[in-house]
């Protein structure tokens, strides 16, 4: 194979005009999407921009409603995985999708094993496996069960197998999210070999860090449609970071919240702090961060999805184990072991995945609401059945929970109205520290604007309270402080004035090197 | 409720009664079904102070399963199972025949069996809770290795004793009723207390509906994985207990044989879904009911014995196919029943609250 491979007439892989829609919500309008030879191509967007959707429309998990997808300039129509690959389509998911209980040799050519005499040559199958990984710079024992590597090895060798499958096109749908710096080096050392083979690479992310240290080009979708795509070394992170949120900053007015005291911090950092984060981190999690929150405050938590909001929510309530770091109480050092340690220091949480985390969906409303009190008070000291009744309408009627009564199960309620019986679950505890991830997700705008009043009038009333959300009008409107969070990490720490949609993103789109002066900060 | 119900009509809303219909409609078509093949059916007598009749007969029989039905339900309202009770069974009895055998007094043995029925539900409450092992098959270990152990207590015989105070647990009688029958009442009557009158049970259905959910809420849901596998292991050894009593000695070969699968089929015909959630004591207690009144049916007519495995199996697919989120959506419902919101998905939830009122 010759290092240099001449500029076909086609491009390796033309994507025009492509469409799908999932029971009348479009998922992709339009999209065009070119993949030269020899390049790593980043797809990049917020949830919800299309990325899966045109993979899988691409690779024939999904059969498209319009457009034409062209290979080397011959129209194709996989469908389905296998036949993309023999069209050579690679594709490799996040999450390892070959057998960890089957060795590396056997996971390189299940389904297309050497034979001899109409048996598995298994000499034959361990040389070529050998083989194949000593192009990756992998030497690893090819007889040994993939489960027993780390993920890193296990994607790579997944990429071996995709590309010994004569891939010219390789996609990869978020292969760093589980690996640590070093590992990542590991990987791109790969792609960048594999690109000098001639291999497109389609690199799906959210790391913007390694988009720029490895990627020729940038595409970025939203809400379904193409928004641009660019060079690289043409593109600044702070055009980037606009063009996948659907900014114009220079039309984005410098907002400062209606009500001016909320981001007046002056006798707020005098008192001592409710919580005291140092050092407070997670490997492979959330990078270690300071961070403190007074009462009566709200601290916005602002980044791209997979920057470590959710990983550093999880950590302070306990829902993940922090391995390195202090936290202090009130000035006294505590352990956060898991949530019924945080419940105890007062802590709630309503979390992102409000089905799957959250409510408990066949149990009524009212057992809903007082599901946490009564697991802070222990099973033997049950709440009688008509207090339950009084805890569970007050709340009914206090934040306007729309249920026909309180013995509804509650999986049967709308998504705000659910997300509200969780925020009363909480408030039934008075908690001091009130966490809320992603508050304001899959609501109606009604409820929308009712969650975020609530949250301006439960600090007023002296609670803390850490919210995550995407929404960054949002956060700039109650937060007094925005933590802002890339690749993991807590790049910046905004107060006061400086609490502006503007500010949050040239924050998230700085340079890596910038980001040395924040320690200060906090 | 304290609201003005402007939705579906406050008779809609599930009362007990309303929920367990089907329960106990099916017992009483099987009782009606036997009182017509056999008209002395309900026909009760005293003799020697204790009552005697077929119907006592399907109290006293059915009072095993009965018992593991009880601590079965508990188990599958977490979404998990215990393949072993049958087994618990046996160890239980084997303990209690030898122990009784080389000599010790009652009380001894008595809390030697249970004890062993604890350890047996604490070994698999720290599987399943601990190591999460798959309930099924972390139950299914102790189903294998327990007659194994039984055959070690018992050095491999059939150990039979002469006590006539343990023999009295099994064939004796309490007011005129049957051992079996008041110890079974008595057990039913604590767990419900145990779990109704504290908060156990909102935690136990809160588990079995979504131990993510509940574990972020504070529930402590490894103590209360254990705390229902520990009362499964009790209620498994007490059963054994009677067994063994009943028949004065220990035969760890069939002692509760296939057992867990009839408790398993009572607690589901009484309408607890293997999905967990919402779960009914007494219900359990009915099914397990159901299931002895058609064994005792099958008995008296006539039928050979093989037969009763059919008709089990067919009373089975019957309660399944109306807990079949298929079949329900087939089957008109009546208006009102399920708001037009609901999702697609949790279909299989309501439908098997559901098949009380589709039931014809």
């Amino acid at each position: 194979m010759t290092p240099h491979i001449p500029e076909p007439s086609a491009p390796l892989l033309a994507i025009r005009g492509l469409s799908k829609a999932f029971l009348g919500v479009q998922a992709l309008d339009g999209v065009d999407f070119t993949l030269r030879h020899g390049e790593i191509h980043a797809l990049l967007g917020e949830n919800g921009a299309g990325k899966s959707t045109l993979i899988k429309t691409l690779t024939g998990v999904y059969r498209r409603d319009a457009g034409t997808v062209a290979l080397e300039g011959r129209e194709i129509a996989p469908r389905g995985v296998e036949e993309a690959q023999r069209l050579h389509i690679g594709t490799v998911y996040q999450e390892v999708n070959l057998l960890p209980n089957l060795s590396v040799a056997e996971n390189l050519f299940l389904g297309r094993q050497p034979m001899r005499f109409g048996l598995v040559d298994r000499g034959a199958m361990r040389r070529r496996a050998r083989a194949v990984l000593s192009g990756f710079g992998l030497s690893v024992e090819v007889t040994a069960p993939l489960g027993r590597f780390s993920v890193a090895t296990q994607q790579i060798v997944a990429i071996a197998r995709a590309v010994d499958m004569s891939a010219k096109v390789l996609i990869l749908d978020e292969p760093t999210a589980s690996l640590d710096a070093q590992e990542v080096a590991v990987l791109f050392g790969v792609l960048r070999a594999l690109k000098g083979r001639g291999i497109g690479i389609v690199f799906v992310t959210h790391f913007l860090d390694q988009v720029y240290a490895v990627c020729d080009r940038i595409t970025v979708l939203r809400n379904g449609r193409l928004v641009g795509e660019r060079r690289t070394d043409e593109l600044p992170r702070l055009d980037l970071v606009a063009m996948m949120l659907g900014r114009e900053l220079e039309a984005a007015a410098h907002r400062i919240a209606a009500d001016p005291a909320a981001h007046d911090d002056a006798d707020t950092d005098a008192r001592p702090p409710l919580v005291r984060f140092r050092g407070f981190g997670r490997a492979r999690s959330v990078e270690p961060f300071d961070l403190d929150i007074h009462p009566g405050e709200v601290v916005g938590l602002a980044g791209l999805l997979g920057s470590g909001r959710t990983e550093t929510v999880r950590l302070v309530f306990g829902m993940d184990r922090a391995d390195q770091g202090k936290a202090t109480v009130d000035g006294r050092p505590v352990r956060l072991r898991g949530p019924r340690e945080a419940i105890r220091l007062g802590f709630g949480f309503c979390p992102e995945d409000r089905k799957k985390e959250g409510i408990v969906g066949e149990l009524s409303v009212r057992e809903n609401i007082i599901l946490a009190l009564q697991a802070r008070q222990g099973w033997l000291k049950p709440i009688p059945r008509r207090r339950q009744e009084e805890i569970a309408d007050r709340f009914i009627r206090l934040l306007d929970i729309r249920t026909p009564d309180a013995e509804r199960p509650i999986q049967l309620l709308s998504g705000g109205n659910q997300q509200k019986a969780l925020l009363a679950r909480w408030l039934a505890t008075e908690p001091r520290l009130l966490i809320l991830d992603e508050p304001t997700r899959g609501i109606d705008v009604g409820a929308h604007a009712e969650i975020i009043r609530l949250i301006e009038r439960l600090c007023a009333d002296g609670m803390a309270l850490l919210v995550v959300s995407s929404e960054l009008e949002e956060i700039v409107a109650y937060s007094r402080r925005v933590v802002v969070l890339r690749d993991r990490r807590h790049i910046a720490e905004l107060r006061g004035g400086e609490v502006t949609v503007d500010r949050i993103v040239s924050a998230i789109a700085s340079e890596p090197a910038s980001s040395g002066s924040e320690g200060a900060l906090a | 409720m304290t609201l003005p119900l402007s939705g579906p009509p406050p008779g809609l809303r599930r009362t007990g009664l309303l929920r367990s219909l089907p329960q106990y409609g099916a017992l009483a078509a099987v009782l009606l079904a036997n009182w017509l093949l056999f008209p002395d059916f309900f026909s009760i007598r005293l003799q020697d102070g204790r009552l005697f009749g077929s119907l006592i007969d399907v109290l006293n029989r059915g009072a095993p399963v009965a018992l593991l039905a009880i601590g079965m339900t508990m188990v599958i309202a977490t979404r998990g199972i215990d393949l072993s009770v049958g087994a618990v069974m046996a160890i239980a009895g084997a303990v209690a025949a030898t122990m009784t055998q080389a000599g010790w007094g009652l009380p001894a043995v008595l809390a030697a069996s249970l004890g062993a029925g604890l350890l047996c539900g604490l070994w698999n409450g720290l599987l399943v809770a601990l190591l999460r092992i798959q309930p099924i098959i972390a139950t299914l270990i102790l189903m294998v290795a327990g007659r194994g152990v039984a055959q070690l207590i018992t050095e491999g015989q059939i150990v039979t004793f002469v006590s006539p105070g343990l023999a009295a647990i099994g064939s004796g009688s309490f007011l005129t009723v049957p051992m079996p029958v008041v110890i079974t009442a008595a057990l039913l009557a604590v767990t419900a207390l145990l779990v109704r009158a504290t908060a156990l049970g909102l935690m136990i259905e809160a588990v079995g509906v979504n131990r993510l959910s509940s574990a972020g809420a504070g529930v402590n849901t490894p103590v209360v994985l254990v705390a229902v596998y520990v009362w499964c292991g009790l209620c498994a050894a007490v059963a054994g207990v009677i067994v063994t009593a009943d028949i004065r000695g220990a035969d760890v070969n069939n002692a509760g044989l296939w057992l867990e699968l009839d408790a398993i089929l009572a607690v589901v015909i009484g309408g607890t879904s293997l999905l967990g959630g919402r779960f009914g004591l007494l219900l359990s207690v009915v099914g397990a009911a159901i299931i002895q009144a058609m064994n005792t049916g099958i008995l008296l007519s006539g039928f050979k014995p093989e037969f009763n495995l059919i008709v089990k199996a067919a009373v089975l697919l019957a309660v399944l196919l109306l807990q079949s989120p298929v079949l329900t959506l087939l089957l008109p419902r009546p208006k009102g029943a399920r708001p037009v919101s609901a999702p697609l998905k949790p279909a299989i939830q309501p439908a098997k609250r559901e098949s009380g009122s589709v039931k014809p």
